[in-house]
Formats: structure tokens, sequence, C-alpha cells
């Protein structure tokens, strides 16, 4: 009787008990290969603080989808390549991605001029391109077949949202402050005619050329009547801007002030200069501090994104997070899951097919998924629509004073992409 | 007879490279091709000329703008790209005529300043020119010559063909009689003066030349590539094609390529090992500016290469 010695047996036994308890999720996959997700990630330029939060953001996303399985069946990786926040490198990054890591999609891009500039490349390569950005570009109809924002409301829909309660409960005479680009046009746009169309009226447009450091010599244009001082600032500038505001009011009278969190994003708002925010407003696309009534979900996925209640990070209460949009993010990969499941994708020879499917969904409920809340996708724009939340600095702390419907965001369709060829 | 070799030989391994890269590096090297045409324009004026331009960004993003916005009212790929090279050849003119009562450091600030004006007016004037967020061009209105320019291979071609076109048009002109004035500019004013050329003309000819081919780069730059946006109006492509020519050797033919080349895979390079791929840009240029001044061609033409165009 031949023995067969023993390494053999316990090589053999550690081999069988490996395939026995390997992840038994992955294992209905056609291919076990990775799904790979490319990032176009700000990680440095002026896009860095929202950059760094969007990849922890991704990072814990992408834990939860694996530890629930994949996608597919199929174990999912996210490679990240940093697009310094410009365009031209945006779309070398989407050459990159595609071509050289072989990614499956692209996702994650906030900056709406590196979105522009790579949009066009992601087309050319007939690759999926989600894009987590804000402004009024994917349904205006600018771009292509391939672009989507199923993850976060567009700027346009947010400020005709908020219209109608900045009217009726700070006041009707507004002067708006907003940056002399893009971005801020599309606020002042779109802004004024919802404000109009509530009987408002915009008393003063002070538009701050992008290169400012200072802004004391503008504050004096804002006119007297003024009831709500409307403000939105992006960008390395912003903290002197509110510091100033606040030197120009001092403790004396003044307007009711609104404000677009993206002035805030990664503040705290407990920084010296700050005071004079408490009791001015601001918008907010998910409510940085932790709500009363926060739903079930909401511990839960501050939880993995290493958020605390106050919505700095846990390990470091000076690193706040850019909270109000880093949802997106999550939310875009519960999409990327639910539209290649839908597609039953397997190859990038899928790739026609995932668009399809996400150009099929209607909306999206509330949950772990959908943390920001509920929201209606509109197939055919290419842009999802949700609640716009607006917050009140009381204590130091911003607390949700209203929640808008749905509909106050909705507007008529400028495109249908699903007309246009892949 | 040997440069005229060694220009041909470069042209013909970047014509195989054109079926021998693997796709990513493909495009890039379609990329580079194109800013090499732009750091060409930025060599003659400062390599040859001995004009340090702070703003050619200006004549850059012109020629892009002009090329973008006409292809946006319906104008043809091919007739948009020679608006764009005019651009290029009017703003240099323009700025040129005013800059040029200036020299050195005063230069360098007024042709920064040029730059950033017109930066900043594309972003006023955002509701025609697309501001900051720029706009894509549509794939169905790149064609050139019956060619489809959001594919690859022909994409290549026509970065190649352009390429060329300018890198023989260089050697050309650094070979000439006026080449030879633009050199004599850059080594001795006041005796070229003496010798009867007039440094103002010459200067602002060269200004002219180099803003053609700032132009056309960046019109190539929108058709090929898809998108027009100001941001090709910041101080860093202003900055670019010195870093590009100081790189790969002023006043050398092939220097503008070799330095475009050799930045393009390093940032690449250098983004997958650190946070901050500029770091070791900066690192590798004060490296260059102690060791070799001259750039890399530049110091092999000094140290033996004595042909070397």
């Amino acid at each position: 009787m031949t023995h067969l010695p023993r390494r053999c047996v316990l090589a053999g036994l550690a081999a069988g008990s490996a395939l026995a308890l390997s992840p038994a999720r992955f294992a209905m996959a056609q291919s076990a290969a990775p799904i790979k997700l490319g990032f176009q990630l700000h990680r440095t330029g002026i896009g860095a603080s929202y950059g760094r939060w969007y990849e922890r953001t991704a990072q814990a996303a992408l834990t939860r989808v694996n530890a629930a399985g994949g996608i597919n069946g199929r174990p999912v990786e996210i490679v990240f390549e940093d697009d310094g926040t410009d365009p031209k490198r945006g779309a070398e990054v989407v050459d990159k991605l595609v071509s050289q890591h072989g990614c499956d999609l692209i996702f994650g891009p906030l900056f709406s001029h590196v979105v522009i500039g790579s949009a066009p490349r992601a087309g050319e390569l007939k690759v999926p391109y989600l894009v987590c950005s804000e402004g009024y570009h994917v349904a205006s109809g600018m771009l292509n077949r391939w672009t989507l924002q199923p993850g976060i409301t567009d700027v346009r829909a947010q400020v005709s949202s908020m219209a109608p309660w900045v009217t009726s409960t700070l006041g009707k005479k507004v002067t708006m402050v907003f940056p002399d680009y893009a971005f801020g046009h599309d606020h002042r746009d779109f802004f004024t005619a919802a404000v109009e169309a509530q009987g408002g009226q915009i008393v003063a447009k002070i538009a701050v050329p992008p290169t400012e450091t200072s802004f004391t010599r503008y504050f004096p244009q804002i006119p007297a009547d003024t009831d709500v001082l409307y403000h939105v600032m992006v960008g390395p500038a912003v903290l002197t801007f509110v510091k100033e505001l606040g030197e120009f009011y001092g403790s004396g009278a003044r307007p009711q002030i609104f404000g677009f969190i993206d002035s805030l994003e990664a503040v705290d708002l407990a920084g010296p200069g700050l005071e004079f925010l408490e009791g001015t407003h601001f918008w907010e696309g998910h409510c940085r501090v932790k709500q009363a009534d926060a739903p079930a979900w909401e511990g839960e996925y501050r939880a993995a994104v290493g958020v605390d209640d106050n919505g700095a990070s846990v390990s470091d209460a000076k690193d706040v997070a850019t909270y109000a949009h880093m949802f997106s993010v999550w939310e875009t990969l519960s999409v990327i899951k639910q539209g290649m499941e839908a597609a039953g994708y397997q190859s990038t020879a899928d790739r026609q097919k995932f668009v399809e499917a996400v150009e099929a969904m209607t909306g999206f409920d509330a949950g772990l998924d959908h943390v920001q809340g509920t929201k209606t996708f509109n197939g055919k724009t290419h842009q999802v629509f949700g609640q716009q939340f607006i917050s009140k600095v009381e204590g130091g702390k911003l607390i949700r004073v209203h929640a808008t419907a749905i509909e106050d965001g909705l507007y008529p369709d400028a495109v249908d992409y699903t007309t246009q060829s892949f | 007879m040997k440069a005229l070799v060694l220009h041909l030989a470069v042209l013909a391994a970047l014509a195989a490279m054109g079926f021998l890269l693997p796709p990513y590096h493909h495009g890039m090297m379609a990329r580079v091709l194109v800013m090499a045409v732009f750091a060409i324009g930025y060599n003659i004026a400062f390599g040859y000329t001995g004009l340090l331009s702070l703003g050619h960004a200006l004549h850059f993003c012109a020629g892009m703008m002009a090329c973008g916005i006409a292809m946006r009212e319906g104008v043809a790929a091919g007739p948009a790209l020679l608006l764009g090279l005019a651009a290029g050849g009017v703003t240099a003119l323009a700025t040129g005529l005013l800059a040029l009562r200036t020299a050195g450091v005063s230069f360098m600030i007024v042709t920064l300043m040029f730059a950033q004006a017109f930066h900043l007016a594309l972003l006023y004037y955002g509701g025609f020119t697309g501001g900051d967020e720029g706009f894509p061009l549509p794939g169905a209105a790149r064609r050139l010559f019956g060619l489809d320019l959001t594919q690859a291979g022909p994409r290549y071609a026509v970065a190649l063909v352009l390429f060329g076109l300018v890198l023989l048009a260089q050697w050309g002109l650094v070979s000439s009689r006026f080449g030879r004035s633009l050199i004599a500019m850059r080594e001795n004013e006041e005796r070229s003066r003496m010798l009867g050329y007039n440094p103002f003309t010459t200067k602002l000819a060269a200004l002219v030349i180099s803003g053609l081919c700032a132009g056309i780069a960046g019109a190539a730059y929108g058709v090929l590539f898809g998108y027009v946006g100001a941001s090709f109006g910041t101080t860093q492509y202003s900055i670019l094609p010195m870093l590009y020519v100081l790189l790969g050797g002023a006043g050398t033919t092939l220097g503008p390529l070799l330095g475009a080349g050799l930045m393009a895979w390093l940032i690449d390079a250098a983004s997958g090992l650190t946070d901050s791929p500029l770091a070791v840009i900066g690192v590798t240029l004060i490296g260059l500016v102690v060791f070799a001044p001259r750039g890399i061609l530049g110091t092999l033409r000094q140290r033996g290469l004595k042909w070397l165009p």
C-alpha cells in the first residue's frame, strides 16, 4: 500500500477548505474577474477639498458593495486617478482609466469644466461617464449619451426650488453676490427667474471676478433696502469672503443672509470670524449636522464614511466633510450596481446596455442606497431630481428648517439623449 | 545633411509610433505632438530670438477659441483651423506692437498682463465664449479632408502632419538669413542694430510667427480633442511651453518635442507615485537648471554634437 506523502495531504486539505470557505457570494458570476470602476478624482487643484472626501466616500461605498456580494456576483475595484481639477488632464485621465487600466466605466468628477472637458473623450471611447457635478450641463443637452448624472441634482433645480421659500420667509428684495463665471452665472440666471416668478425682485447683482482675494469693496454695493443677501462662492477665497462680510456688517443691522453651503464646504462653522453666521440660512444638499429626526440609515452612512454627527471626520474634528455634496458619490455607486445588474453586465461589450438600463430608471427610494433621500430620474435628460434642504445656523450648528419637494426643482426637458446614437 | 536626416528620422519614428504605441500612449503622443507645435512657436520667440514671454497662453487660447466658436456657429473644421491660425497671429501682432516697447523683465510682465486680461475677458463674456466651463465640439463637425478626428488613427495622423510641417518650417526658418537675424537679436541686439537690422520689426516678426504656431496648436487641440475652454488661457499654459523648451533645449529644433514628451510622461508617471506630481516636476526642473541649463539637446550640442540643429 502506498502512502500519500503527508505534505500532499495537508496541501490538498488546505486547498479544499479554502475552496469550501471561499466567499460563495461571488460564485454566481460567469467571470470572477473584478469589475473595474474608474474614478476621476480632484485630488489636487481647486477641487482638492472635495476630492479628499469623495475618495473616502467612494472607498466606503465600495466596501459596502463588496460586502454585499459585489456587482452581478463579481467583486468590484475602484481605480483612482488624479485629474488636478483641470479639463485637459481630465480628458487624459479618462483615456488612462479606460485604455490603460481597462475600467468598465468612469464616475466621480464634480467640477463643471472638468466634466465638460472630459465628456467628449468618454463619448469617443463609448464608455459610461457618471458625473457628480452640479452644473446645468448634463440636462441642458450640451454633452452626450454616455454622460449621466444620477447621483446629484443640478444647480438649476437647486436654486429654482429654493426661491419660493426665500421670498416667502426671508424677504422679496434680494441682492445676489456670486462669482463672475459660469457657475455663478447659472445661479444668477436661474435664481433671478425663480424669484421673479414668486413676485420677488433682485435689487442688485454683484459679480465678483474669479481672481479676487479681498471682497471689502463689493459690500458697499449692497443696496440698503435689501431684504435678503444671497451669496455663493467657491474656491480658496471663500473663507475670506465670509469673514469680510462679517466685518462689514459687524454687530449692526443686516439683511437676512442666505448662502449656498458651497461657500463653506469643508469649513468649520465654529471657526474664528464666523460668529456672525449665527441666524443665517444655507442651502444644503445633505444636512451636515445629523438632525434629530434623521432616518435610521443616516447613522450607518456616517459611520461608513467616517463622519461624526457634526459633519467632521471621526478621527479629526477639524477635518470637516464636504457633506452636502459627497453623498452623490455613494449614490452614484448604488446606481452603477443597479444599472449593471439590470443590464446583466458581463464585460465592456455591455457598456451600451448599461447606459440603456440607467436610462430606463425612473427613480430611487430613500434608504441606505440613496442616503440623501428619494429621487426621480429623468432618463431622457440623464438628470436626477431630489429634495433640497435649507438649514439655519443655531448655536454654531446647521439645523434644517425646510425641505423642498422634488417637484419644486423640476423644469421642462431641454434634450432627449435617448434619441441620440451611441 | 545630418540635420535633414535627423529630422526625417524623427518624423519616421513618430509615424512608426502611430502604429506601435498601445492605445493610451497613442493618445498621449497625439496630445504631445500638438503641444510640441505650441512649444515650437515658443522656441522661435524665446529659444531663437530671446523674447521671454509669459503670455503665450493668450495666442494658444485665442486660436482655440476662434476655431471652436467658428465651428460652434457651423464653420467646417478646415476653415476654422485657419481662423485659429490667424487669431494666434493677430493677437501676437497686437500685443507685440505694445509689448516690444519694453524688454527683459518688463516684457515678461506686460505679456503676462495681456494674457491675464484676455483670460478674464473670456470669463466675463462667458455667454459667448463658454467661460470657465467651456464647451464641447460636436463629434460630427470634427472632420478634416474626410477624416473622422474622433478616431485615434486619423487624429494621430493629423497631429503628426501638423507637427511635421511646423517642425520643418522651423528648421527652414532658423537656417535662413532671417533666422540668423533672430539669433543675432538674442545674442546682441545693439550690434545687430549697428549692422542695419531693425530690432523692433525683426522681433515683431518673430513674435507673429510664434503666435501663428501657438494659434494653430490651440485650434488643433480643440478640433482633435473636442473641447474648448478658457482654462487653456490660464497662466499655466504660458508656463508649459517655456518648460518644454527649457527641458528639451532652447534654441534647438527638436527640443520642444523632446521637452513636451518628457514632461507629459513625467507628470503621468509622477501622478501615479505621489499626490504632488508638480513637486516632482519642480525638483526635476531645478536639477535641470543646475546641471544642464541649456536643456537636454542644448547640453548635448555643447558637449560634442556640434551639428545638432
